[in-house]
């Protein structure tokens, strides 16, 4: 992959680790943002997303490694004047309006979005003199994505902005965080739902329990995901694993059967048959996204791996 | 792969004025707590009824100006040192448990203009709380104070309400609200006892008031008593006042910069 030469680096995370006690967050982590990309962080619950947030906010420091936001260390408030994040769990403060909010976080920055411009674009321009108590979680969450970008942002931190929003609610989410690139801004976006990260981002990171599984462009990734799933018996396993076009392959539950993962699944059947290895109760079926995902994010699963079991 | 490994630098770029954010801080935060004034109302009415039931009843006291002027001093320092340590210590250790201060600090806040913030809106607060004591004082008992001396005496007040907040900002970084809640009040009330809030430090036996003397209720107790009848203050006092500034200050910024909210595991 190249860059671009007008490509800046935005935030720069180095061999970052990150401990909560016994319990390790983020397990060396190196990570680059580059400005005009929106990038898609991929992951289960759990698997460091926010964690890796929560540095580049500079809420939090790495427990070994650096952290670098817009050239320095991201703790310093300086450094977060071109940053725009939402509040997790979407919670805003109950008793202020929620206009109030809105100019309370726009006062952080030199340059800011009007409130009515704002509450336009993101459809809340009738709840302005509602106090934040009395809002509904989606009321709430289109309220927090908005405060990312009251400041006019050069990179933006969504940590799982439509979550609990209804279809044509994300699906305007995501047109206002398509016009945001397309004027520049940088978007970094956490999800677990693989629909979203495919409808956005342009970069996929996949984190798994602490640390980056994958680090490419969405095609690249697309075309990992969109694979088949080929289950057979064989008593010659490891011949069969040493054919071309098998992403994965791990001994299937049932007992005597192999799972294969295929990028191209006719293609494969016509190797096999022509190989003229023996094998029986072949099936073919396509891998759904979920699933490829989560073969990806699971250590039980063997990757090009030697020592399988037939 | 190749990339460029410009790096930006943020420190270029346009900033706020700390001015502007410290008054939109101040203004939320007070716009906050009088949406739900029974706190307000709570800090406002408990050194009133002590002076209602215990000083007023008391003849004794309340008809001598010099000791009914001490009782209302004292029981505006405890109207501050109460204010300060709910409205401050308390709101701090309930919002480190929200999630709406962790994104205030993703935010170009820096730790002086948020923290300088909560205590000036804590102050405001603190004033509204020793308006009854000072009205009821002066209508029910002897209590006397020049012009000068309510002057000075409010001034010294203000000053001397500053460690008490800091105490405040380093208890609501060091604990989560149910155990900040049981410290408070222990600080609450040991302070206000030891400190000769609610017993003058002349009834105190003499190993009680040596430790009295360590005490940042005392020494606020004293140095606003000093100024309100314009007499110098004794240097111990002003020590002590300035130390506890010192220790509680660099604590309470430690435990801001240490603190990244709370995790449950």
């Amino acid at each position: 992959m190249t860059t671009t030469s007008t490509a800046t680096t935005l935030a720069h995370v180095d061999h970052v680790s990150r401990r909560f006690g016994s319990q390790l967050a983020l397990d060396d982590v190196s990570l680059d943002i580059r400005s005009g990309e929106i990038l898609g962080m991929l992951g289960p619950n759990g698997a460091g997303k926010s964690t890796l947030l929560s540095l580049l906010q500079g809420r939090r420091r790495p427990s070994s490694g650096t952290v670098e936001l817009f050239g320095g260390r991201p703790t310093d408030a300086r450094y977060r004047a071109r940053l725009g994040s939402t509040p997790q769990e979407t919670a805003l403060p109950d008793t202020l309006r929620v206009g109030e909010v809105v100019d309370l976080v726009a006062a952080h920055f030199a340059e800011r979005v009007p409130t009515a411009e704002l509450s336009d674009e993101f459809g809340f321009a009738d709840l302005l003199r509602r106090q934040c108590g009395a809002l509904s979680g989606g009321q709430k969450r289109r309220i927090a994505v908005a405060l990312a970008f009251v400041g006019r942002p050069s990179l933006v931190l969504l940590d799982e902005p439509t979550t609990g929003l209804d279809v044509d609610a994300r699906h305007g989410l995501w047109a206002a965080i398509r016009r945001h690139r397309a004027a520049g801004t940088t978007v970094v976006v956490t999800s677990h739902y693989l629909e979203e990260i495919e409808a956005l981002a342009e970069r996929v990171v996949v984190i798994d329990r602490g640390r980056v599984i994958v680090d490419d462009t969405l095609d690249a990734v697309r075309s990992r995901v969109s694979s088949s799933i080929v289950t057979l018996r064989t008593s010659d396993a490891d011949r069969v694993r040493e054919l071309p076009g098998i992403v994965m392959s791990q001994p299937s539950e049932a007992g005597g059967r192999l799972e294969l993962t295929i990028s191209d699944s006719d293609e494969f059947v016509r190797v096999l048959v022509t190989s003229g290895l023996a094998f029986e109760g072949l099936t073919v079926r396509g891998s759904s996204l979920e699933e490829t995902f989560l073969a990806l994010t699971d250590t039980s699963s063997t990757i090009h791996s030697e020592g399988i079991r037939s | 792969m190749t990339s460029t490994t410009t790096t930006t630098s943020a420190l270029d770029a346009p900033t706020v004025s700390p001015l502007r954010l410290y008054r939109a801080h101040v203004r939320a935060i007070l716009v906050e707590t009088m949406r739900v004034p029974i706190a307000v109302i709570g800090a406002m009415a408990f050194p009133a009824m002590s002076l209602l039931f215990f000083v007023v009843p008391n003849r004794a006291v309340a008809d001598d100006p010099v000791f009914a002027t001490q009782a209302v001093i004292s029981l505006s320092v405890f109207a501050v040192l109460a204010s300060s340590l709910f409205n401050l210590g308390l709101s701090i250790a309930e919002s480190r448990e929200k999630p709406w201060d962790p994104y205030l600090r993703s935010l170009p806040l820096s730790s002086t203009v948020r923290i300088g913030a909560q205590l000036t809106a804590t102050s405001v607060i603190s004033l509204a709380a020793i308006i009854p004591v000072v009205l009821l004082g002066a209508l029910t008992t002897a209590a006397e104070v020049s012009a000068l001396g309510f002057v000075l005496g409010f001034a010294v007040l203000a000053v001397t309400s500053i460690p008490f907040l800091l105490i405040a900002v380093c208890i609501g970084y060091a604990f989560a609200s149910k155990a900040a809640i049981a410290i408070i009040q222990v600080v609450m009330f040991g302070f206000a006892f030891a400190g000769g809030l609610f017993l003058p430090p002349q009834l105190f036996p003499e190993w009680l008031d040596a430790i009295s003397r360590f005490i940042a209720a005392r020494h606020a107790r004293d140095l606003v008593i000093s100024a309100a009848e314009v007499t110098a203050p004794e240097l111990w006092v002003l020590i002590g006042v300035l130390a506890w500034t010192v220790i509680a200050g660099a604590l309470a910024v430690w435990l801001y910069r240490r603190d990244e909210g709370r995790r449950y595991r």
